[in-house]
């Protein structure tokens, strides 16, 4: 897929985020929208999934260990076709298979998560799981940056170098923000990077918005053997939307009917501009 | 009594899976660096490539579990039951329990007969914490036989599964030709008509011996071996109440919560029946030998006798 599809696609993918949450009048925009390049770049082009036939044997795996950023995975997975894109209205509602953080009732969606530092150990079970078979399919996990600091994030990753888990790649979105505050403020993970090398991960540093480094750093995953991955991506939390970039009050928090209103002409600025490019 | 066949359950545990290892080959075992004291030694000994050790880090070995399951495997996580089930508690609710995945845990060392290591390492509380997690089938059994039945009904459940296991060497009592095991189903070791006692584990023989001290006396005691806390038999309980109208309950385990806790939650809705309930009785343990300890607690034959008794009046 080329990248200005891509970016399309992305649009779409924030613009369903916006309006999830903002039908929910609660959910976590911020980091949804940081990551959502690379759910919709997972999704259109690196996953080997089919929407008709979600549980297929073989499709590779995604957990989102950041389950809180659900309606980023949530909107992604509507656009790529794994349910109807207006179901993304019923997030967080009561009887909606779009439950505040990711379970197993949606469509598309490999395990339950949310409870930060969990989901990497269930990838890396996904991962060795495949590796005792020798299935060739390949298990991706998507972390924050603040959820570095739970513990069992460094049990997973030692587990997973230890194994040589090379068909395990594990994201992590840089945005630099927590629910406190800046990262680095609250209790660092700094340097994301080293930590991970320490091990015995191949890291991977990139702009998390640029496709040309993200769909690079995937080559090279595939291309790494014996040894898992790390894509530490740079990214600027709330991306898209004008008021919330770089703004930790958008964390957690539902945009009222003025706010939406102008986060969606800002995307809608952005799809116009996309257009043009195309035209 | 000294001819008396006697076998720590967590050998059983060992020894179960190492047989069923060889009927289902999706069948792994993960440790926490214990595989020695778990007696998961012997299923690695036959398969090592189907042994995982995940150092010591249980909470991610439970997350490890999740992932397997999900990929076709049937895993046991194995540890003590302080780490299993108190330490990864919540890994063991939102990994396992919430999405109802096909994981088992083997804990190991549960209760007061680990002994010597002391209240750090005795885990009373393990049944409290399991029970109270929606979907997890919960059993405690009582000697080798039904150890290895209920690792066996484990593998051919589909959903999660919890097995408490003990360190110390305890009887077989349920050899007999018409043993049968099903998950959810408890049995009647002993038929009497004064008093139920409902004991689960290692208890079991403790309340036979007291039901026998009893009889002596006059006292005729039925004794109702309760392998699955969860689902409960309840209309075993209740029947056996109705005929007897007082109901003691016996657990190497916390009164809060576990067995005993269990049986009142079922009398009181089905059967209101004065209950009393023995085993830890809200305190820690500490060092000793098993068979002190039990002593100590009162959870052996004559401290369940006294305690049947004193309840009589």
């Amino acid at each position: 897929m080329n990248n200005l599809e891509l970016k399309k696609h992305a649009n779409d993918v924030r613009k369903g985020i916006v309006t999830a949450v903002h039908s929910a009048k609660a959910g976590h925009p911020g980091g949804s929208l940081s990551a959502a390049d690379m759910y919709t770049f997972l999704y259109f082009e690196e996953l080997n999934i089919d929407p008709a036939n979600p549980g297929k044997e073989d499709r590779d795996r995604f957990v989102l260990s950041k389950g809180h950023t659900a309606p980023g995975l949530y909107s992604a997975l509507a656009y790529r076709g794994f349910f109807p894109v207006e179901d993304l209205t019923t997030l967080r509602k009561l009887g909606s298979y779009l439950q505040g953080h990711p379970n197993l009732h949606t469509p598309g969606v490999d395990m339950a998560s949310g409870s930060l530092g969990q989901g990497i150990s269930a990838a890396v079970g996904m991962a060795l799981g495949a590796k005792m078979d020798n299935k060739d399919f390949r298990v991706y996990t998507l972390l924050g940056d603040g959820e570095l600091e739970e513990g069992q994030v460094w049990e997973a990753s030692m587990f997973a170098g230890h194994r040589k888990l090379d068909n395990l790649v594990v994201i992590v979105d840089n945005n630099n923000l927590q629910i406190d505050g800046p990262i680095d403020q609250v209790c660092s993970p700094y340097p994301i990077d080293k930590k991970f090398e320490a091990f015995n991960f191949h890291v991977i540093n990139i702009d998390a918005h640029d496709f040309d480094q993200i769909r690079a750093a995937f080559r090279e995953a595939r291309a790494t053997k014996g040894q898992p991955t790390c894509i530490v991506m740079h990214s600027l939390k709330g991306k898209g939307v004008s008021f919330m970039e770089n703004s930790v009050d958008w964390h957690g928090k539902a945009p009222n009917d003025e706010e939406y209103a102008v986060a969606m002409a800002d995307l809608e600025k952005i799809e116009a501009e996309l257009e043009k490019e195309e035209a | 009594m000294a001819d008396v066949k006697k076998i720590a359950t967590r050998e059983s545990y060992g020894n179960a899976l190492k047989e069923l290892g060889a009927e289902y080959p999706n069948l792994v075992v993960l440790d926490a660096d214990l595989a020695a004291a778990t007696k998961t030694g012997t299923f690695k000994k036959a398969y090592p490539e189907r042994h995982i050790d995940c150092g010591i880090a249980e909470c991610n070995m439970v997350g490890i579990a999740a992932g397997l399951s999900l990929v076709g495997k049937i895993p046991f996580v194995s540890s003590f039951a302080m780490f299993a089930a108190g330490r990864a508690f919540e890994q063991v609710r939102n990994s396992v329990g919430y999405p109802h995945l096909n994981v088992k845990i083997g804990a190991t060392h549960a209760g007061i007969t680990v002994g010597e290591d002391g209240a750090s390492h005795q885990c009373n509380e393990d049944l409290a914490l399991m029970r109270a997690i929606p979907g997890m089938v919960v059993m405690c059994p009582s000697d080798d036989i039904e150890a290895k039945a209920a690792v066996r009904a484990a593998v051919e459940y589909q959903g999660p599964v919890y097995i408490r296991f003990g360190r110390s060497a305890v009887p077989v009592i349920n050899d007999r030709p018409d043993y049968h095991f099903e998950i959810g189903k408890g049995s009647v070791v002993r038929e009497g008509s004064d008093v139920t006692i409902v004991a689960t584990g290692i208890c079991v023989d403790s309340a036979l011996g007291a039901a026998q001290k009893l009889q002596e006396e006059g006292i005729s005691a039925e004794v109702i071996n309760i392998c699955t806390i969860k689902p409960l038999d309840e209309d075993l309980i209740v029947a056996s109440a109705k005929k007897t109208g007082r109901v003691v309950t016996v657990e190497e385990h916390s009164v809060i919560g576990g067995l005993g806790s269990a049986v009142c939650d079922a009398l009181s809705a089905k059967l209101p029946t004065p209950v009393k309930k023995l085993g830890m009785q809200d305190v820690f343990g500490e060092s000793g030998s098993a068979a002190a300890l039990v002593a100590k607690y009162g959870l052996d034959a004559e401290g369940v006798y006294k305690s049947v008794k004193e309840y009589l009046g």
